[in-house]
């Protein structure tokens, strides 16, 4: 069982990847990473030592990169493409479409600093709509890994299944949610939380902001669900519909545009196929702009509080709607 | 070296890959043509001979590479892998029809022998680069092939190509420019001019040569002097005329009618190309028997 670990202890993300991908290196010579002049921020400039010619330096070329990873893994190789959020997202998206895609290639493709985890590169490095941009490629399976643990166990599983995926990756400290070996199926949200009254779909930085959240609604007797929803493509429906079924209420949590991202995905579901009370937190209409976390996170209303507002919206939508129809 | 036998082997297969081209846009009525005429030569010598390739094992992962960039000119590839026997020469009536294996430009899913998927322009530079690539770091001796067209030579992720091969010294890539100097809505020089492409290619650290485009003697030495140049990929420019052998194209650009997608209305005229394209074919056919 999952089962969140001691408060407060971070893992550097970008160290994980950088390990990760050279131990894979190691035992499998078919695996190649990508970079497009970020190879020192993202941490893989190491892999260069043990595999010169397995780390591949593109220089600041996102489109090439993309097109040459796509013809690598035509000839065999598994490549792991880098570069920031934003640029593997909108920068890339025709030759992630044509060249991987529809090629049907086995490309993994991986987006760092997403969202407002750009920090001081503000708005112009601001991905907040790659899941977005990237949920039009047909058979893209989109993560959104929630911490170190995580991130770890989904690299070993993309790098042995055949197919086109994209991982959106915070790459400095990240909490630590999972116990050590904890196991992930892609494609399946996880419970972090049980609860009756309302249920919190999260991922990535947003997955502790939902837990806390759950203890500010706690105090105010309401019982909240919190699933970890590191698969934003394919979502996870059967577990979105049983839990709408079970607490009749719905927040989605999200480091991105909820006009194109997780809260969409979710509401599809929803209305489709059991239609409840649902509230978004997520980054709207807007732009990004340089700042610290602490201030983004208020900024873009992306806090534990600004979830237990649209919590606490949901339900009282719930209880009135079960007012309105009791009257019949 | 190249002797005269394979040479005509070499004419003998561009001609019924231009025959077969015709036959695929005349059964749809439309189609480019113009691109497709033009790489016929390049074509033949490639598939002819040059290239690793196993029909009967299309996926076979010693074999070479090949991207069309230029993936408009499809319909003149699937000629060659049908000639080559990929599949039925029968295949190529299905053209753009529904449910076909042969799609307008080149889907690696759905047909035998396509390695790379294009369409988009300037994209298939970057995935026979990536070919060259992972060939040599999997320890493979295959050559990645690639065919873009001048026109294409506008789009930047060409020249961001250009500078990743160079850079990375693939020297199991070659490259050929289809110069065929005209692009959809006119002369390249006239829409974006490109100057001397093979001086902007020799500037990014290329082995570069300029040859007669439908020549497939010259196109064949060409290949020879790429692969001996060591440690650099190589482009040769294949000077060359948009719809070259297919008189119908030929008359049109000269009267400077756009053939980039040309109609083909007049099923009469069609017949009368096909049997003079059939005529070509012979021809060369009674030189190679007269031998």
């Amino acid at each position: 069982m999952v089962v969140r670990a001691a408060e407060n202890s971070t893992v550097e993300m970008r160290g994980v990847y950088a390990k990760t991908l050279i131990d894979m290196a190691r035992s499998d010579s078919r695996v190649v990473a990508l970079d497009c002049d970020l190879a020192a921020p993202i941490g893989i400039i190491g892999m260069a030592k043990e595999f010169p010619k397995r780390l591949i330096d593109c220089g600041i070329m996102e489109a090439n990169m993309a097109g040459v990873a796509a013809g690598m893994s035509a000839r065999g190789c598994i490549p792991f493409t880098h570069t920031f959020a934003c640029f593997q997202s909108r920068k890339c998206l025709d030759q992630i479409f044509l060249s991987a895609g529809f090629a049907d290639l086995n490309v993994k493709f991986v987006g760092s600093d997403p969202g407002i985890l750009a920090l001081y590169n503000g708005a112009s490095h601001m991905g907040l709509e790659d899941m977005g941009v990237l949920r039009n490629v047909p058979n893209l399976t989109l993560l959104e890994p929630s911490d170190s643990v995580m991130l770890e166990n989904l690299l070993r599983q993309v790098k042995d299944t055949y197919g086109l995926f994209y991982i959106r990756m915070n790459r400095k400290n990240a909490t630590t949610i999972y116990e050590p070996a904890t196991d992930f199926t892609i494609g399946k949200g996880l419970e972090l939380r049980k609860g009756r009254d309302v249920t919190i779909f999260a991922s990535g930085i947003m997955v502790e902001q939902a837990l806390r959240a759950a203890e500010l609604l706690a105090a105010q007797k309401i019982d909240a669900q919190v699933i970890d929803l590191f698969t934003w493509h394919p979502i996870d429906r059967d577990l979105i519909v049983r839990s709408a079924k079970e607490t009749g209420a719905v927040v989605t949590a999200e480091n991105h545009r909820v006009a194109s991202g997780l809260g969409a995905a979710v509401a599809s579901v929803l209305l489709e196929n059991c239609p409840v009370p649902m509230e978004r937190v997520g980054i709207g209409d807007v732009y990004g702009e340089v700042g610290e976390l602490p201030y983004l996170m208020e900024q873009f209303h992306l806090r534990a509080e600004d979830i237990a507002l649209k919590a606490e919206k949901a339900v009282a939508r719930k209880r009135e709607q079960f007012t309105f129809f009791s009257k019949f | 070296m190249l002797d005269s036998k394979q040479e005509t082997e070499f004419e003998i297969l561009a001609a019924e890959i231009r025959l077969e081209t015709f036959r695929e846009l005349a059964e749809l009525g439309f189609g480019h043509i113009g691109g497709a005429m033009s790489i016929a030569d390049v074509l033949a010598v490639l598939y002819g001979g040059v290239m690793k390739i196993d029909p009967e094992n299309p996926a076979w992962e010693d074999r070479d590479y090949f991207a069309l960039s230029k993936g408009h000119a499809g319909p003149a590839v699937y000629a060659a892998l049908a000639l080559r026997g990929f599949f039925l020469k029968e295949q190529l009536k299905t053209l753009n029809k529904s449910g076909t294996m042969l799609p307008s430009h080149c889907s690696r899913i759905h047909t035998p022998g396509i390695d790379l998927t294009t369409g988009s322009l300037g994209q298939g530079i970057s995935t026979a680069a990536g070919a060259a690539l992972a060939s040599r770091i999997l320890g493979g001796d295959n050559y990645a092939y690639c065919i873009i067209g001048d026109g294409e030579c506008d789009e930047g992720q060409i020249w961001e190509a250009a500078l990743f091969a160079a850079h990375q010294k693939l020297d199991h890539f070659i490259l050929f420019v289809d110069a065929n100097k005209l692009q959809l809505d006119g002369p390249v020089a006239e829409i974006c001019c490109m100057g001397d492409i093979g001086e902007k290619f020799r500037s990014f650290n290329w082995h570069v040569q300029t040859v007669d485009g439908h020549s497939v003697a010259a196109i064949y030495r060409a290949i020879e002097a790429a692969k001996a140049a060591v440690g650099q990929p190589s482009v040769v420019v294949l000077e060359t005329i948009k719809g070259k052998g297919c008189a119908l194209a030929e008359e049109a650009a000269a009267k400077g009618q756009g053939i980039h997608h040309m109609l083909f209305p007049d099923q009469e005229t069609n017949r009368r190309e096909i049997a003079r394209m059939e005529q070509v074919v012979s021809d060369l056919k009674a030189k190679r028997g007269s031998r």
